[in-house]
């Protein structure tokens, strides 16, 4: 039960990018087409399952080696070397997939929630519904709840804007400033979800 | 030379505002600007990293291979990210509570990384470091801003000093949807002063 209220807090209450505002960049840039929203998310999820698991090991040596202050410089390191990676076995073993992931994999570097996912669970500072306590298996359901989470917002986004393409828009609030208030609304929505867990 | 360095300066304040013009850097803006002492810290805190990662880089710039400069950068960056949240820690523990995660996200922030690949990589140590100051303080007056609005509308505040009763604040300016909201009407207001 405890594991399954970790999916619902993630996903629904407390939303990466609609209330941590996290991963902003992408919601942004990616979201204009559904399809596109889905590959993102697609490679979201499986970069951030493995680049969680690796640095909450690396943070057990860096507690062990009292050299907790290289954390950041560490942990951004690892997920570059870690996407590179990927990238290229993807390419030698699954080509089809790496089709679809192919062109998102890239920008996953610079996307702050991976980042950010990574630091809270190694330093377990992430919201947990009650009864549940920070550790490996936790913190790997947290990462997958939070990039499903993440998918979610960028698919249902994508949606409103596709629609949003057809309306008239007064001038000054084309691009980026209407698509901000849009996802205002959508946030103003998910805060229905707050206190379920 | 004085006219350039001048230059240099206002441009990243003005015409190439990071925030309304270029839209980087969302993430921080967003989520840091509850009010606008909070936003003004972090548009500190990320000023200080872009001026010094802007002069190592620079005076690196010959040395760094060109296939590994992106990941040379990204160290570098580091670096000064990793200092700025150790002294923060040490002087400023309240601000650092109340910004928590988003110090260490300096280093993915897109600005830093991306003054460092267009500007600094190019140009000269002294350009650099204005180019730095202006982008951050650009940064710094729109967080500011941001925060001001939010703080203004959601509790009734600027800079913790009451203007009106508490009791007519919109709380909900200062949660999450709040922070889209002003950020958007902001964002067209610029576009439509900058048209005329």
């Amino acid at each position: 039960m405890v594991y399954f209220l970790i999916f619902i807090s993630a996903i629904f209450v407390n939303n990466i990018v609609l209330s941590q505002f996290l991963g902003i960049c992408p919601f942004l840039g990616v979201s204009k087409k559904i399809n596109t929203a889905l590959g993102m998310g697609a490679a979201v999820l499986f970069v951030m399952t493995l680049a969680t698991l690796v640095t909450y090991l690396l943070q057990q040596l860096l507690n062990a080696w009292g050299l907790g202050f290289l954390q950041t410089i560490l942990f951004i390191l690892v997920i570059a070397a870690l996407v590179q990676m990927i990238e290229i076995i993807l390419k030698k073993i699954s080509p089809s997939l790496y089709q679809a992931l192919g062109v998102f994999l890239p920008l996953i570097t610079t996307n702050c929630c991976l980042l950010g996912v990574a630091i809270m669970v190694a330093s377990g500072t992430y919201k947990l519904p009650m009864g549940a306590e920070p550790g490996l298996l936790t913190g790997m359901l947290f990462a997958i709840a939070t990039a499903i989470g993440f998918a979610l917002a960028l698919v249902l986004f994508a949606g409103m804007r596709e629609q949003l393409a057809l309306a008239k828009v007064p001038k000054a609030m084309q691009g980026t400033p209407i698509a901000l208030l849009t996802a205002g609304l959508l946030a103003m929505a998910f805060m229905g979800f707050s206190g379920v867990v | 030379m004085k006219n350039k360095a001048l230059n240099t300066v206002l441009n990243g304040i003005l015409r190439e505002n990071p925030v309304f013009a270029l839209v980087l850097g969302m993430c921080p803006t967003l989520a840091t600007t509850t009010s606008a002492i909070n936003g003004m810290s972090m548009g500190l805190a990320t000023t200080f990293v872009l001026v010094c990662s802007n002069v190592v880089i620079s005076l690196l710039k010959n040395l760094i291979p060109d296939k590994v400069r992106i990941p040379a950068f990204i160290v570098v960056i580091a670096t000064f990210v990793t200092m700025v949240q150790l002294l923060m820690q040490a002087y400023l523990p309240a601000i650092y509570e109340v910004l928590g995660l988003f110090i260490p996200l300096i280093v993915v922030n897109c600005i830093v990384l991306g003054r460092a690949e267009a500007f600094a990589a190019k140009n000269t140590v002294g350009l650099s470091a204005l180019d730095g100051l202006g982008m951050g303080l650009g940064f710094t007056l729109a967080l500011t801003l941001i925060g001001a609005v939010r703080e203004l509308l959601g509790t009734g505040c600027v800079f913790g000093l009451n203007l009106y009763s508490e009791t007519y604040g919109m709380l909900i300016f200062v949660l999450a949807p709040g922070a889209f909201i002003v950020l958007g009407y902001l964002m067209a207001l610029v576009q439509k002063l900058l048209k005329k």
